[in-house]
């Protein structure tokens, strides 16, 4: 039952929320503000709000300049081709863990969880010299399989929390009912695993998007994605405010929509269930 | 019951993701700790034999070490203090009844799902630019000499981005814990006459005790590796170099191999210690 609330202390709840959650949103709204209007007014003294002339040139002039188009290209393949990897790999080990447990399961999980703890500076040198070796260096491939290893522990672990809440008793029901185990798999089981194979593919994506560890250190010209085309601004050159706005604004937009939508499971996802 | 054959079926399903990880961690684990006894510089003469754990004292006993220790211990602290007393108070005031509480909380999450690059780099130019950003625009507002964010306070502005980004977690994880508490026993206190102040003692925060531990443990692991944040910023100048930026510099930019893996297996052991308390809470939970 809910608690009754004098109409006052909602209306200071909401002022004071709302108050905190707009500071806290501003540093992203001004970005997106100051990517539509001229240098000239992304530095204005005093600085313009909402009444200048907006523009579209800086995503023009970004897209001309340093090719957005193929950033964006890389930074898909590269988070989705991780994400798609690892699912395909982590799919059998999570439902094999979730359905056929033994002694050894949670040791395993454990351990697997461990891999992620591993401080990526740590193996720099390593993977770098293997890149080299392999003519992985600055290449998409090489990429791919870097982040689908660093997530893989999280996207096995989404998966397993997902599997466990299906219950045993309807595969029992389905079996009694002489479903073959094709027919289980296909028609009991994947429908109700679809929802959480969905949210960790989400999660994940949005994790590889934004990693900046190996993204930096292992692409140069041919292979960077989003996070490499951003970091090439921070050597600044004469007025460039307005198209690093539009620059991080490109860069941001997809994952912000995406993100919005898996809030729940990042709690899940990132804290491998122990809080709920 | 699981059969004989179904136990081999599964052996057989997670071979794949078991031999990947099981590759992933040794091969570079074991070559870290075999340049880390090697003199090792690649761009000068390359392989120069073993030297024992030289490497070790060496890497400990430079100058830059213990300034190193020092600004890792104060980001790391900085952030988690930050994050985790607003996260506690922002918790708490999301969980009141408001209107339009959904998009409140899409406004506070946002920040996380900004890439480390974007966010350390519109803090640095449009925030924290002493000539253009916004801050010394507030400054002059109220009559204050403008900072000199990046060059003059390199770790309170680093700490001020991280925390940024990091808020969203901590506030998300304490929400949910938060959502959880019973609401009965919250009403009985407030019915016995405890005071806010005193509910938010004895029950709030013990009920949350175990979901700030988690935020503490799997934050700190994040945060002893901040890269990015340290790259497009400072670049690790004006005191602003952690353990991890240094290992990357040793490794990466001087090329000193050698040293560098033995400051890389130094960071490993670091994080595994921080990660065995996470370890034991994430296994508890697993057997209820």
């Amino acid at each position: 039952m809910a608690r009754a609330v004098s109409s006052r202390r909602k209306s200071i709840n909401t002022a004071l929320a709302w108050g905190i959650g707009l500071i806290i949103f501003f540093p992203i709204l001004w970005t997106i503000l100051t990517s539509f209007k001229t240098e000239g007014q992304a530095i204005a003294d005093p600085p313009v709000f909402l009444f200048f002339d907006w523009t579209l040139e800086n995503y023009s002039i970004v897209q001309d300049r340093s090719d957005y188009m193929r950033y964006l290209w890389n930074s898909v393949i590269i988070a989705g081709g991780s994400t798609l990897l690892g699912i395909i790999i982590a799919v059998p080990a999570a439902w094999s863990m979730a359905f056929v447990p033994s002694k050894r399961t949670k040791d395993i999980l454990m351990w697997m969880l461990s891999t992620k703890m591993l401080p990526a500076v740590g193996v720099l040198y390593p993977i770098y010299l293997l890149f080299i070796k392999l003519g992985l260096l600055d290449s998409l491939f090489g990429l791919v399989i870097v982040l689908m290893l660093i997530n893989l522990p999280i996207i096995i672990w989404m998966l397993y929390t997902y599997f466990k809440e299906i219950p045993g008793e309807i595969l029992e029901a389905a079996r009694m009912d002489g479903a073959s185990l094709k027919s289980e798999i296909l028609y009991v089981l994947t429908p109700m695993a679809i929802p959480g194979i969905a949210s960790t593919i989400l999660l994940n994506v949005i994790l590889a998007w934004n990693e900046a560890f190996w993204t930096l250190n292992l692409t140069a010209a041919k292979a960077g994605p989003l996070t490499a085309f951003i970091a090439s601004y921070s050597s600044p050159e004469g007025l460039f405010y307005a198209k690093l706005s539009a620059a991080s604004t490109m860069a941001i937009a997809p994952i912000l929509i995406l993100g919005w939508f898996s809030q729940k499971q990042l709690v899940r996802g990132l804290t491998f269930g122990a809080v709920k | 019951m699981a059969t004989q054959h179904s136990r081999t079926a599964a052996r057989i399903m997670m071979a794949p993701a078991v031999t990947l990880l099981l590759g992933w961690m040794l091969v570079p684990l074991i070559m870290t700790l075999y340049f880390s006894f090697k003199k090792y510089l690649p761009l000068r003469g390359g392989d120069l034999g073993w030297v024992g754990f030289d490497n070790y004292v060496r890497f400990v006993s430079s100058s830059a070490f213990w300034p190193s220790v020092t600004a890792t211990l104060i980001i790391v602290g900085g952030v988690l203090l930050i994050t985790i007393c607003f996260g506690v108070l922002l918790a708490i005031l999301l969980d009141q009844p408001m209107w339009g509480q959904g998009i409140v909380r899409i406004l506070i999450i946002a920040p996380f799902f900004v890439m480390p690059t974007v966010s350390s780099l519109v803090w640095k130019n449009m925030f924290m630019d002493p000539n253009y950003g916004l801050l010394s625009y507030l400054w002059e507002f109220f009559g204050a000499e403008p900072i000199q964010w990046m060059s003059q306070a390199a770790l309170p502005s680093i700490i001020i981005i991280v925390s940024w980004q990091w808020l969203p977690f901590a506030t998300l994880i304490l929400l949910t814990a938060i959502q959880s508490l019973d609401s009965e026993q919250l009403e009985a206190s407030e019915m016995d006459g405890a005071s806010t102040l005193r509910r938010f003692w004895h029950i709030i925060l013990p009920h949350l005790s175990r979901a700030i531990t988690v935020v503490l443990l799997i934050q700190t692991i994040f945060l002893l590796s901040i890269f990015a944040e340290i790259f497009v910023t400072t670049g690790g100048a004006f005191g602003s170099k952690t353990l991890s930026y240094l290992i990357f510099q040793r490794v990466l930019e001087s090329q000193n191999v050698g040293l560098g893996s033995a400051g890389g297996v130094y960071a490993i052991i670091l994080a595994n210690i921080v990660a065995i308390f996470l370890m034991r809470i994430v296994g508890k939970n697993l057997d209820n």
